[in-house]
């Protein structure tokens, strides 16, 4: 199993290494293309801002290799940011195009209630979800942000409600992506993080 | 389905062990960071800070070991601080585990600080500290450890703090740090009025009944203690299933 952390030179790789040992699963990084290319499965964490990151992927030319990764079949799970960076643009840095995996825009949440989302929300399940197999429907999990994706189309499994109904889990065959932060939420975090490298055939 | 109410253990160290005071002084020893850590993500907590209370220079990096060894044990986020004055040393707090960093003397002196801090990490990763007392008929801010006052209305300052880039605001009552007489609740309800990022309140914590009074009347978004839980005075499960039962939104665990 050869499972790689995209690093760009931010993001919280530490956490989320941390929560897959726990799980007993060596990652490793992975910041050139060639890396890229060489893995069964990747993850994109990320905190931060949008137009960082996705300047921060240029500079390394990560972008195209991300993205031939993605139509090759290579599973792709985006954490938070990571999510974020998968549609075409954000409200966070309207001149900054993102992976585009997924078309529409990221928006900034109406500040309706407090913000930053900070804290642990429910969610509620829009399809069946492969990510969220055996996670209790009223689980909580850990956010924090302040922009979202409004809405992903059939890719969007579970909502979560906070000033608006915005996109908590995004599935499209192997692209994977959640707005709250697996690695920071606990047993049910465990639980997901333990699915997708089920679903990308290492253990948990 | 709404946000959860947050419980959150503190642990004030003074670099690498946890230490406790009454109103800031006559600190003593109270364990080990590492292993208080491990219990409390594995009890239920929703979040865990660790502050260098000493926030000496030639200890920051025995701190920030300490983080790391913290971090280690966690599956929940971690704040962490004390002296945080600049970007380099904000960058070497996350960098060393920490999800989210605590400003507070730097950012009343400058409070650009926080709009630089929040330019670099975001907002949500920085958390605006403020050690409050009251003096007549408004709070007043102090800094260092609570030991200098600064003349600035705390309730003001919230507000300036978060309009700066602070993602939220932890306000510290130092009338009612240590005492185990209930949250300073109209400061905490002043300060949540102010501000539309979330306020953490701390000080005071003692029975379930002072933090669902924190909830219900100081607005608090989530509320922080810690010699009631280092000492195992109070179960943070059975503390959150009192909290459910008087209808408080909060993530129960175990």
């Amino acid at each position: 199993m050869n499972i790689a952390l995209v690093e760009y030179g931010a993001g919280n790789l530490p956490s989320v290494e941390r929560a897959l040992a726990r799980l007993g699963v060596e990652s490793r990084r992975a910041s050139t293309p060639e890396a890229l290319a060489g893995c069964n499965a990747l993850i994109l964490p990320g905190v931060g801002h949008f137009g960082a990151l996705m300047r921060s992927l240029g500079e390394r030319s990560l972008v195209a290799p991300l993205r031939e990764a993605v139509t090759r079949g290579t599973p792709l799970l985006g954490i938070c940011l990571g999510l974020q960076a998968m549609f075409a643009t954000s409200d966070e840095a309207p001149g900054d195009a993102g992976l585009a995996l997924f078309p529409g825009k990221v928006s900034a949440l109406p500040p309706s209630d407090r913000l930053p989302h900070m804290g642990w929300n429910q969610l509620r399940r829009a399809r069946p979800s492969k990510l969220l197999d055996g996670v209790p429907q009223d689980a909580y999990l850990y956010f924090a942000h302040s922009y979202a994706a409004l809405d992903a189309g059939d890719a969007g499994v579970a909502y979560c409600d906070h000033c608006a109904s915005f996109v908590a889990v995004l599935e499209q065959e192997n692209v994977f992506a959640t707005q709250f932060h697996p690695e920071k939420s606990g047993p049910v975090g465990e639980q997901i993080l333990s699915n997708f490298l089920r679903l990308v055939g290492g253990k948990g | 389905m709404s946000l959860a109410h947050r419980i959150i253990p503190c642990l004030d160290t003074d670099g690498e062990r946890v230490v406790k005071g009454v109103n800031f002084v006559n600190l003593r020893d109270a364990g080990d960071p590492a292993a208080l850590a491990a219990r409390y993500n594995i009890e239920g907590a929703d979040e865990l800070v660790v502050l260098d209370i000493a926030a000496s220079r030639d200890r920051r990096p025995t701190f920030l070991e300490t983080i790391r060894r913290v971090a280690a044990e966690l599956a929940i986020p971690l704040t962490a601080g004390g002296g945080v004055a600049n970007v380099d040393e904000g960058r070497a707090i996350l960098r060393a585990g920490a999800d989210k960093l605590t400003v507070n003397t730097a950012a009343i002196r400058n409070p650009a600080l926080l709009t630089v801090l929040a330019a670099e990490f975001g907002s949500q990763a920085v958390v605006l500290a403020i050690d409050a007392k009251r003096v007549g008929d408004r709070w007043e801010a102090f800094v260092r450890g609570g030991s200098v006052p600064t003349g600035i209305d705390a309730v003001a300052w919230a507000r300036q703090g978060m309009d700066c880039g602070a993602g939220e605001i932890l306000i510290t009552s130092m009338d009612k740090d240590g005492t185990r007489s209930g949250f300073d609740c109209p400061l905490t309800a002043a300060i949540s009025r102010a501000v539309s990022v979330p306020v953490i309140a701390s000080g005071g914590a003692d029975t379930p009944e002072t933090f669902l009074e924190v909830f219900r009347e100081g607005r608090a978004d989530a509320a922080l203690a810690a010699s009631i839980f280092h000492d195992s005075i109070q179960g943070l499960g059975a503390l959150k299933r009192f909290l459910g039962e008087n209808g408080v939104s909060v993530r129960q665990t175990g």
